[in-house]
C-alpha cells in the first residue's frame, strides 16, 4: 500500500508521458512496465555501483560516539567501537564493543550478516563471561535507547533490497541519485527507504525511514565524508533526527583504519571474550 | 509475611564517601584511552556496589539479622601490548557484610596473561570460564567453583588457576585446560540468612582424592556452530565442584566431601527466528552414584510488543536429575517459568520474574532480578526471592524463612 502511494508521483509522471505519447504515437500500454521496469533496472545498478565502489577494503576498525538528543537540553552520550571484516560471496561480519556507559563495558556482539536469510547474532556478557546466541529477528528494535535500530547499523547488503529509481535531486548542492528501496526482510520495520546517493562518488546522503503504516519516521543525514586508501568513502557524522517524536541521536565516527591484518578467527564466539 | 517490610535507609555514612570515591574515579577514567588498533593500551575499570537486604521473615537461628548490608567492590586492570596479541588482566574482588564473618571474603577473579596468534589463545592464570545456554541453572559449566556466599543463583565464580589452550579452525573451537588447584565452595557462616542446619562447616572439608585440593583437573571442550544450531561438547575429569554434604564428628555440622568425577556433557542451542530452544545435559560417574541429569526447554521473545520498544521473552524449562530427592541440587525434577521485560530505552531496564516449581512437592522458588542504569556511572539493582510452600523434604526447606528482597546501588567506572 505504501509502496504503492510512493509511486504515485512516479505514476502521475509517466501517466503525462503515457498520454503523450499517445498523442503522437498511438496505442502505447506496454510503455508504463517498460518505465517501470527500467527504474527497477536503473535503482537495483546504483546500488550495485555503490557496493562496487565500496569492495575490497578487507578490514575496517572504527571507534564512534553516540549522541542520544532526549528533549534538546539533554544529552547522553555511549562510545563504542566496531571491527568489520569483509567476506567474499556473503554478507560481512562484525563485532560492536561497548566501552560506555561503563555498566556495560566490554559487552560486545558479533554479528555474521547474510545476503539472503536472517543473520547470525551472538552477544558477550562479560559479567557471567557468557556467549550467547540470540535472535537477529529484533530488526526494529532501538539500539541503546537511541532512534537507531538495530537495521539502521546492520552491514547494507544489495540483496535486502529491492531498488527503484525515482530521480535526480541535489543534496547540499551535489548532484545525486534518488532511489526508493524496499526491505526484502517482512521483520523490517520499515516500508520503504528513499535514498539519495551523489552522482560523484556513489556516497549514501541522506535516507527517509517510512514505517509500517507507511509514515515518514526519521530521516538520517550523512556528513564529513572522507575518502580512505584513495577509495573508500567513510562518514564522520550520522545524525538520525525522528520526525515524529522529535528526538535525534548522532553518531561520530573517529579513527577509521583500514586493512588491519583483521581475520576470521578475530569473528569467532570465543574472540568476543578477548576484544576488549 | 510475620514482619513488615522496614524501610530502606541506606546510611549516607557509607553513601557520601561512594559519591567522593566516584568523582575520583571519572577523573581517573577519562585520561585513560582505549583504541583497539594502538599497538598498546591499558585502562582501569570496574565497579562498586552496596547491597541491603531485608529479609521478610523473623530468623530461624538466633544468630541471624533480619536485614544485612554489605559492599562490594572490584576494579579491574587490562593491558594489551605487542598489537593487542598480549594481554594482562587483574580482577580482584573484595566484599564486606556487616552480620556475616564468612560471607566477608576477597577473592582474585582475574589474573591472567594471554597470548593470541591467529588460531591458537593461551592463556596462563586465574580466570572464569562459562559454559551452556540454560537459564534456570547452568549445569555443564564446571570449570569455576560457585561462590555461593555471594548469591544462592551460583551465578558468581571464584577465580580458578588454569593453563588453557584454545584451537580454532573449520571444524570448530577447540580448549583444552589443565587445573591445577581447586577452590572450595564458599558457603553463610552461622550469623548468615540462606543457610543450611546444621551449617556447612567450610574449614572441615573432605576430599576423595589424597591430593586433596591439589589434585590436577583436566577438561576438554569443542563447541561449533552449524546454521542455526550452536553445539558443546565437554569433559570434565577431577574434583566435583558440587560437594556432597556429610553429618561432621560431632553431629554438629556438615562437611563438604569433594569427590572425584568423570562428567561429559552437552549443550545445544537451536535458534529460529525469535524462538531459542535450548538443552544441557551431563553424565556423571564417580565412586558414589553415577548419575545423569538434563535441562531443556525454550526462551521466545517477542520484540516490541503492542508498537512500542518493549521485548517481552518467556521462558520455560524443565530441569531433571537422575538422583532424585537425595540430588545435591533443588532442580531434580522441577519446572522453571519466568518472564523478561526489557524496555531498550537510555535507562536499559530489565526485569526477570519467574518461579521453579518442584514437580513432586509443589514446592515453589519464586524469582525477581530487576535493574536500571540512573545515569551513566550508576545503576540500581533489585532482587527478590521468595520461597513458598516448601516441603520438608527439599532442600529449600532450611531457607523456609530466607525470603528476602535486596536493593543494590551499584556504581560503574
Amino acid at each position: 500500500m505504501n509502496v504503492k502511494r510512493s509511486s504515485q508521483s512516479g505514476f502521475y509522471r509517466s501517466l503525462f508521458v503515457v498520454i503523450g505519447v499517445a498523442i503522437f504515437s498511438g496505442p502505447a500500454v506496454s510503455q508504463e512496465p517498460a518505465a517501470n521496469k527500467s527504474a527497477v533496472e536503473r535503482g537495483l545498478a546504483i546500488a550495485l555501483e555503490a557496493d562496487q565502489r565500496d569492495s575490497g577494503f578487507e578490514d575496517t576498525t572504527v571507534s564512534f560516539t553516540m549522541l542520544l538528543n532526549l528533549s534538546g537540553v539533554e544529552e547522553i552520550r555511549r562510545e563504542m567501537r566496531q571491527l568489520t571484516l569483509e567476506v567474499e560471496g556473503d554478507g560481512d561480519k562484525s563485532v560492536m564493543v561497548f566501552d560506555k556507559p561503563r555498566d556495560l563495558n566490554g559487552t560486545a556482539i558479533l554479528t555474521f550478516t547474510h545476503k539472503v536469510g536472517s543473520d547470525d547474532q551472538w552477544l558477550y556478557l562479560p559479567a557471567l563471561k557468557r556467549v550467547k546466541r540470540i535472535s537477529s529477528a529484533d530488526k526494529s528494535g532501538p539500539f541503546m535507547g537511541s532512534e537507531f535500530a538495530y537495521e539502521d547499523l546492520s552491514s547494507q547488503e544489495v540483496e535486502k533490497y529491492t531498488y527503484t529509481y525515482l530521480r535526480d535531486e541535489p543534496v547540499e548542492g551535489e548532484p545525486s541519485f534518488v532511489v526508493e528501496r524496499v526491505p526484502v526482510d517482512p521483520k523490517s520495520g520499515y516500508t520503504r527507504q528513499v535514498t539519495w546517493l551523489d552522482q560523484s562518488e556513489y556516497r549514501l546522503r541522506r535516507v527517509d525511514y517510512y514505517d509500517r503504516k507507511g509514515e515518514l519516521l526519521k530521516t538520517m543525514t550523512l556528513t564529513g565524508y572522507t575518502q580512505y586508501l584513495d577509495q573508500y568513502w567513510r562518514p564522520a557524522k550520522m545524525i538520525m533526527k525522528n520526525h515524529q517524536n522529535g528526538k535525534g541521536t548522532t553518531l561520530i565516527f573517529e579513527d577509521y583504519r583500514f586493512r588491519t591484518g583483521l581475520t576470521d578467527s578475530d569473528f569467532n564466539r570465543s574472540a568476543l571474550s578477548r576484544i576488549r | 509475611m510475620r514482619h513488615q517490610v522496614r524501610s530502606i535507609d541506606l546510611p549516607s555514612l557509607i553513601l557520601i564517601p561512594l559519591l567522593a570515591y566516584g568523582q575520583f574515579v571519572d577523573a581517573a577514567a577519562d585520561a585513560s584511552v582505549s583504541s583497539f588498533t594502538d599497538s598498546a593500551s591499558s585502562e582501569w575499570t570496574g565497579y562498586a556496589s552496596l547491597d541491603s537486604q531485608l529479609f521478610l521473615h523473623s530468623p530461624a537461628y538466633s544468630a541471624q539479622d533480619e536485614r544485612s548490608l554489605s559492599f562490594a567492590f572490584q576494579p579491574e586492570y587490562y593491558r594489551n601490548w605487542d598489537d593487542r596479541a598480549q594481554t594482562f588482566a587483574f580482577t580482584p574482588f573484595l566484599r564486606i557484610d556487616a552480620n556475616d564473618d564468612e560471607r566477608t571474603h576477597a577473592d582474585i577473579r582475574e589474573l591472567f596473561w594471554r597470548m593470541d596468534a591467529e588460531q591458537f589463545v593461551f592463556k596462563a592464570g586465574i580466570d572464569t570460564v562459562f559454559w551452556g545456554v540454560a537459564e534456570s541453572q547452568h549445569l555443564v559449566d564446571i570449570i569455576n567453583q560457585t561462590d555461593l556466599v555471594e548469591n544462592i543463583d551460583r551465578e558468581d565464580k571464584l577465580g580458578q588457576p588454569m593453563l588453557n589452550l584454545d584451537y580454532l579452525n573449520d571444524w570448530g573451537t577447540w580448549q583444552a585446560y589443565l587445573l591445577p588447584y581447586f577452590r572450595e565452595r564458599t558457603f553463610p557462616g552461622k550469623d548468615g540468612r540462606l543457610r543450611s542446619e546444621p551449617l556447612i562447616d567450610a574449614d572441615d572439608v573432605i576430599y576423595e582424592s589424597g591430593s586433596e585440593e591439589h589434585h590436577v583437573d583436566f577438561a576438554l571442550r569443542w563447541s561449533h556452530y552449524f546454521g542455526d544450531w550452536d553445539i558443546g561438547i565437554a569433559h570434565f575429569s577431577g574434583t566435583s565442584r558440587e560437594p556432597l554434604l556429610i553429618l561432621g564428628d560431632s553431629g554438629s555440622s556438615l562437611s563438604p566431601l569433594y569427590v572425584q568425577i568423570d562428567q561429559t556433557s552437552i549443550d545445544v542451542q537451536v535458534t529460529k527466528g525469535a524462538w531459542l530452544w535450548k538443552l544441557e545435559a551431563i553424565y556423571n560417574q564417580n565412586n558414589v552414584d553415577d548419575y545423569y541429569a538434563y535441562v531443556g526447554g525454550f526462551e521466545f521473545t517477542q520484540f516490541g510488543v503492542a508498537g512500542s520498544a518493549v521485548d517481552l521473552g518467556w521462558l520455560l524449562e524443565y530441569n531433571y536429575d537422575e538422583r532424585g530427592d537425595s540430588a545435591a541440587t533443588v532442580l531434580q525434577d522441577d519446572i522453571f517459568f519466568g518472564v523478561r521485560f526489557s524496555d531498550n530505552d537510555i535507562h536499559n531496564t530489565r526485569i526477570l520474574a519467574g518461579g521453579t516449581v518442584d514437580a513432586n512437592s509443589n514446592s515453589i522458588f519464586a524469582n525477581v532480578e530487576a535493574s536500571r542504569r540512573l545515569n551513566e556511572h550508576w545503576v540500581l539493582g533489585l532482587e527478590m526471592r521468595l520461597f513458598t510452600n516448601v516441603d520438608e523434604e527439599d532442600p529449600l526447606h532450611q531457607i523456609r524463612d530466607d525470603d528476602y528482597v535486596e536493593i543494590q546501588l551499584m556504581r560503574y567506572f
